[in-house]
């Protein structure tokens, strides 16, 4: 336990570690001392000058932001010259700030309207004319309006120390100084939308959300994001059925501060104009529209017939679907269908690490453990390309706790700029890894089978406490592979269906095996539910127009085992969600697998499945609950696992049809230059 | 070489003694008039006496801030894992003064060996003099005499036969009064824009390079040598208690004779202006004083019947400053004064925090839209309350030193003001 | 981008000069030097100096912005800069700068058609008791009249 200091704050006894900035002692205790520049977790700046307060005893007023609490300090954050001095600041800051309010972006949730409410003036003393330069486009989702920057240098932060990119800097002096981007007259990053998101201004807007809306006309749903497995919540502005952004100002997740650019803009995919809105059937050539009744009728027909004279389905579920529609396609294809042949996309070696561990829940890393652990080692993968906000965690662990980041990659990755040991085998940093008070192993797709299993024997040997985060690809591949949509039990994979020349039934719900794969079976029936006529979908002889992750309810278990709620945002006019489509169709085949709402699925899933009896509350509020599933041998699974690849910028079939994405890819220098092979 | 203004028989010349002798600048020349006397006796004395006697001296920071020196040099740590610095302040940016030119240009070894000696009290090796990109003769005459006393011996390895080695690199600016902060120096110094560092760590603990560092004006170091030599109560001696010995003052304006003269501590303000630099010229009347370069405030002339020392100018509620004294008679405006002042100051903000880098230009625009025809009555007042909303209130002392002198001259020299201010002002 | 021989032992003695792994502190003075010779800092000068120093393009950008000896677009040859602060104005800085501004028939920071000549009102440049101070390219001038500017500026035109 830290020592504790007692101090005085507005008349009111307080205590606070040693050491504490006096601004989060005053928060911590409800006492709010107003800043811009002062961001916690960020370095300090005191450039705003907002936090000024009196300290006894000292002749001026001091800095709120870097003072440390001391024993018998006395303050006020309240007296006269304090108020004073902050109208002041407000009424300097207003000086060139253009009032544009009614027009801009932030209106309405800008900090320094609301300083300027709360501690400014009414009237403008300012007669001069106002510096001004025009608003320029840094890329396609990042504006900057100079005039309304307050030079907080919170983007400039948070570009550098948060994500890692140090994209921004600062020109020019004095009262032209500016806020700039790193290639002269654009940005070449990650696109992140991080500096939007930290402005306490205007002056930085998204490309996407930049005068479309007033912030309060929007609902805010707090989600979770649907590209990769890290899980990140995301605070969806939904106005009349669209999502107008994407982000997380109320820092409400495991992600904080944190969302990458598929969180902040990768939602467009929604409203694509190939988005299927009716189901289909094949006649001949092409598709033509039928009812769900029908579409549900004739699926129900053909799936009974194959039933009954004992052919052969195959079925591949999704890892973007939620936990109760992988949980209810499993119980569907092995209660309802007979069937073991299910499987998903597996891009991580689950089952050989599951069994690597032989029932140590213990040893499961969760994304706070990468902030926190003494040492994080990162193994055969690119960690900023492929789960940003595990690279973030890490980054902040250094940043925080100066934790020592290790690298055995291929090539080279971002963690390389905050690596104390890169090489090219784990071997080689044994030593020093052995003097690491604890540490986290992440590990990609080429750790698979005995060279997972040798490398959790590595870890266990180092004689200090170890965790592991087995990297899979998208939003829930985790869930899928808990939920039981892998061929268990002498069950066929992916590629055994493909091969099959005898496959019946091909049932895919939300994945595209054929854009690289094809289908033997000539004669078997398919049936696709997807949102878009994917390479698989035009196999299909029944297209089902599927819902996204944004419009539908459930939970979603993320690469580290935490299980989250996603929370509908929108409708979209012919979809149904996955789990209602194959409600429709149990029902059809009159088959009783139990009530398909996701809130019952989900105690199901609590009861039924090992490590998912998490606690409610948590679950329900929004929190991330994790998961324990580990309990002894898990036998090995048929199948190749193999990770998609994606970069920042891409996320299998999804990213194809979002605009946004491809325009920040398209940008210059949008797609970092060695990514294309990784 | 000659020298850019007569000398007075009025001086005391401790640290300009040897300028204006034939090769001045030479390593020889200073040989022969008692160089390197003081390098080799600080070489026999434990690094706490030369501390000791520089703080027997009462000297004071010559670049501005007026810090007592000897204790500065006493926060550097004695041991440290990281290598320490001696670095130089020659960003001699403060308007009135150009006194730290001559003792590059006349005397550079006297700084080398001043140099030396405070690398001897702290125990560093390497040392920077930062000067101001202007000043590239003076860079070129440094780095010059530097090679010259690499070459004989007092510079590198072995200093002098004493075992003692150090090294000496001259830095060159780019045009920024801030840098002469020390944290920005130190900034600017790692290749970064000029902006002030966050206090603490202060730089004997974290300056350059996040190493424990020295950091002094070039006058500071140039009065070490004496000090050394003749001991720090022969200094002190020279001026009056706790105002140690002699400064170099830079005495500019409406003066007969201006030039860069030294004279103690405690010299008559009025006869400084009247018999060192020669009186007002056309027998008009003195109308106002600044002190210490443009940053203090300014003194009005029933305010300048002082002797020039710390306190006394404390008293007044001024500086000493840097040391540069700027003379006005009757004949001047003080709100076109105050103009100019501001808008070096604007210039100069390097823009980190708000009250600075907003209130600066505010400041400028409503002096210039006063001195262009639209000045109101509230604006005088303004003036004052917007400067005093700076004071005490910026990231560093830049927004004091631009606030101090406006709200002097709007309170002393309000009258000033009244031929500005327009009844029916029409405001574009 | 390739420079003078003498340049670039310049700048070879700049990387040896500070403590080792400490090469961005030569950004500076490299950037001032070579302006010298290319004229003004230019986009590939801020590469190269980047590049030479091993910091990102975008660390030089914001150090150019700041330094006000620094400059984007190319000067005259001859650079007059006449300071115009109070030292210097009180003895006729101001009449001398709008002197100089018909003398070459260009304002703040503008250049002549020939390219000979470019004109700035500078800040205090340290000359303050031998004022009013013009400082041409890196050489002082003091006590400078308007009829001594003339014949500086005039003997300049003659030299070239």
């Amino acid at each position: 336990m830290a020592e504790l200091v007692k101090l005085t704050i507005d008349g009111r006894t307080i205590e606070s570690e040693k050491g504490t900035l006096l601004i989060e002692a005053a928060r911590q205790n409800g006492i709010e001392i107003p800043a811009f520049c002062y961001y916690e977790g960020l370095t300090l700046q005191a450039a705003c000058r907002m936090c000024l307060v009196e300290v006894e005893k000292t002749p001026k007023l001091q800095v709120g932001c870097t003072l440390p609490v001391a024993e018998g300090m006395v303050v006020h954050t309240d007296s006269p010259v304090v108020r004073q001095s902050r109208k002041g600041m407000v009424e300097f800051l207003l000086t060139n700030h253009p009032l544009d309010c009614p027009v801009c972006d932030k209106g309405g949730e800008c900090e320094l309207q609301d300083m300027a409410f709360r501690y400014g003036v009414g009237e403008s003393r300012f007669l001069e004319r106002k510096v001004h330069t025009d608003e320029k486009q840094w890329s396609p989702v990042v504006f900057f309006d100079a005039p309304r920057c307050i030079l907080c240098y919170r983007c400039v932060r948070i570009c550098d120390e948060g994500i890692g990119v140090k994209a921004l800097g600062v020109a020019n002096r004095g009262v032209v100084a500016e806020i700039v981007p790193n290639h002269h007259d654009h940005l070449e990053c990650d696109e992140c939308g991080a500096c939007i998101d930290i402005c306490p201004v205007g002056a930085l807007t998204s490309g996407i959300y930049r005068y479309q809306t007033r912030p309060w006309e929007m609902e805010h749903v707090g989600t979770i994001c649907t590209h990769c497995s890290d899980g990140c919540r995301t605070t969806l502005g939904v106005r009349n059925g669209k999502i107008m952004r994407g982000n997380n100002r109320d820092r409400s997740g495991i992600n904080g501060e944190f969302l990458c650019v598929k969180g902040r803009y990768g939602f467009d995919f929604i409203e694509h104009p190939e988005r299927l809105q009716s189901p289909m059937m094949r006649v001949g050539d092409s598709f033509e529209p039928i009812s769900w009744a029908a579409a549900a009728e004739e699926i129900s027909r053909r799936f009974k017939a194959v039933k009954e004279r004992g052919g052969k389905f195959g079925i591949i579920g999704s890892n973007h679907t939620t936990n109760e529609e992988n949980y209810f396609l499993a119980k569907f294809a092995r209660q309802g269908l007979g069937t073991n042949n299910i499987d998903h996309h597996r891009t991580g070696d689950l089952a050989t690490f599951f069994d690597a561990l032989s029932g140590r829940n213990d040893a499961l890393a969760t994304t706070a453990d990468l902030y926190s652990a003494s040492a994080v080692l990162i193994v055969g993968n690119d960690l900023s390309q492929q789960h940003p906000f595990l690279a973030y965690q890490a980054r902040a662990n250094v940043r925080h706790h100066q934790a020592h980041i290790y690298t055995v990659t291929s090539g080279p990755v971002r963690e390389d700029n905050y690596s104390v040991g890169s090489a090219a085998n784990v071997e080689d940093l044994r030593d020093k890894l052995k003097s690491e008070k604890d540490l986290v192993i992440v590990f990609g797709d080429s750790v698979q089978g005995d060279a997972l299993r040798k490398l959790v024997a590595f870890g266990d040997s180092l004689g200090i406490p170890v965790k592991y985060v087995c990297l899979v690809d998208y939003s829930n591949s985790r869930g899928a592979f808990d939920m039981g949509v892998v061929p268990r039990d002498g069950g066929m994979s992916i590629d055994q269906m493909l091969a099959a020349p005898d496959l019946d039934v091909l049932w895919v719900v939300g994945a595209n095996p054929l854009k690289r794969g094809s289908l033997s079976a000539e004669n078997a029936f398919v049936v696709v539910q997807d949102l878009f006529l994917t390479e698989t979908a035009r196999r299909a002889d029944i297209v089902l127009p599927a819902a996204s992750a944004y419009e539908k309810s459930g939970t979603v278990t993320n690469v580290c085992g935490e299980v989250q709620k996603l929370k509908q945002a929108l409708k979209v006019m012919g979809a149904k969600t996955d789990l209602e489509i194959f409600g429709l169709i149990a029902k059809e085949m009159k088959l009783n697998l139990g009530i398909w709402l996701p809130d019952k699925v989900f105690e199901e899933i609590r009861k039924n499945v090992r490590g998912y009896n998490v606690p409610l509350p948590v679950v329900a509020t929004g929190g991330a609950a994790p998961t324990l599933p580990l309990n002894g041998h898990v036998a090995a699974l048929p199948g190749v696992i193999q990770s998609a690849g994606d970069t920042l910028f891409t996320s299998g079939s999804l990213s194809k049809y979002s605009k946004i994405l491809n325009a920040v890819m398209e940008a210059p220098g949008g797609l970092y230059e060695g990514s294309k092979e990784r | 070489m000659a020298l850019y203004n007569e000398p007075s028989p009025l001086e005391t010349r401790i640290v300009s003694k040897r300028f204006g002798l034939p090769n001045s600048a030479s390593l020889d020349t200073y040989l022969a008039t008692d160089g390197f006397v003081a390098f080799r006796k600080a070489r026999e004395m434990a690094p706490e006496q030369i501390i000791e006697e520089v703080k027997a001296s009462s000297l004071r920071g010559r670049g501005g801030a007026g810090f007592p020196t000897g204790l500065k040099w006493s926060f550097v740590p004695r041991t440290s894992p990281k290598p320490k610095y001696i670095i130089v302040n020659a960003d001699e940016s403060e308007p009135g003064t150009c006194k730290d030119r001559l003792l590059m240009e006349y005397d550079p070894h006297q700084l080398i060996e001043g140099i030396l000696i405070a690398s001897l009290a702290v125990d560093a090796h390497k040392g920077y003099i930062y000067i101001r990109g202007e000043y590239r003769y003076l860079i070129d005459m440094m780095d010059k005499a530097i090679a010259e006393a690499y070459a004989k011996g007092y510079l590198g390895k072995n200093i002098a036969g004493t075992g003692w080695d150090f090294d000496l690199y001259t830095h060159s600016g780019a045009g920024a009064y801030e840098c002469g902060e020390e944290t920005a120096l130190l900034d600017s110094l790692e290749g970064k824009r000029g902006v002030p560092r966050m206090k603490p760590p202060f730089p004997a603990v974290a300056g350059a390079w996040a190493s424990p560092t020295l950091l002094n004006n070039v006058e500071t170091y140039s009065a070490v040598p004496y000090i050394i030599r003749e001991g720090g109560k022969a200094f002190a001696d020279l001026g009056t208690p706790k105002n140690g010995g002699t400064r170099l003052v830079c005495i500019s304006g409406h003066v007969n004779k201006p030039g860069v003269y030294e004279l103690p501590l405690g010299f008559p303000m009025m006869k400084a202006i009247n018999e060192v630099a020669g009186g007002i010229p056309h027998g008009r009347k003195l109308k106002a004083v600044v002190p210490g370069g443009s940053s203090c405030p300014f003194l009005r002339a029933e305010e300048c019947d002082i002797p020039m020392d710390y306190d006394t100018l404390a008293k007044l509620g001024s500086m000493l400053g840097s040391g540069g004294m700027v003379v006005m008679d009757e004949t001047t405006d003080m709100v076109k004064v105050a103009l100019r002042v501001m808008r070096f100051y604007a210039h100069e903000s390097c823009g980190w925090c708000i009250p600075c880098r907003e209130g600066t230009t505010w400041l400028r625009k409503i002096l210039q839209r006063m001195v262009d025809g639209g000045g109101r009555r509230e604006d005088v007042a303004m003036l004052g309350e917007l400067s005093k909303n700076m004071l005490g209130r910026t990231f560093c002392a830049l927004g004091d030193a631009a606030a101090m002198p406006t709200i002097s001259i709007v309170e002393k020299f309000a009258e000033d003001f009244e031929k500005y201010i327009v009844p029916e002002a029409v405001l574009v | 981008m390739t420079f003078s021989p003498a340049l670039e032992e310049r700048f070879a003695a700049l990387l040896q000069k500070y403590p080792e792994g400490k090469t961005r502190s030569a950004v500076i003075p490299m950037l001032i030097y070579a302006q010298d010779e290319v004229g003004a800092i230019t986009p590939e000068l801020i590469e190269e100096v980047a590049k030479r120093c091993g910091v990102a393009p975008l660390q030089v950008d914001e150090v150019v912005g700041y330094y006000s000896m620094l400059h984007r677009k190319p000067l005259g040859k001859y650079h007059v800069q006449v300071c115009t602060n109070i030292s210097c104005m009180l003895v006729g800085g101001e009449e001398l700068y709008e002197h100089a501004k018909k003398k070459l028939g260009i304002g703040h920071k503008e250049v002549t058609a020939d390219g000979q000549f470019s004109l700035e009102e500078v800040e205090c440049m340290g000359a303050c008791s031998w004022a009013p101070a013009v400082e041409i390219n890196y050489d002082f001038h003091h006590f400078v009249t308007p009829e001594q500017l003339d014949k500086l500026i005039d003997g300049l035109k003659k030299a070239h």
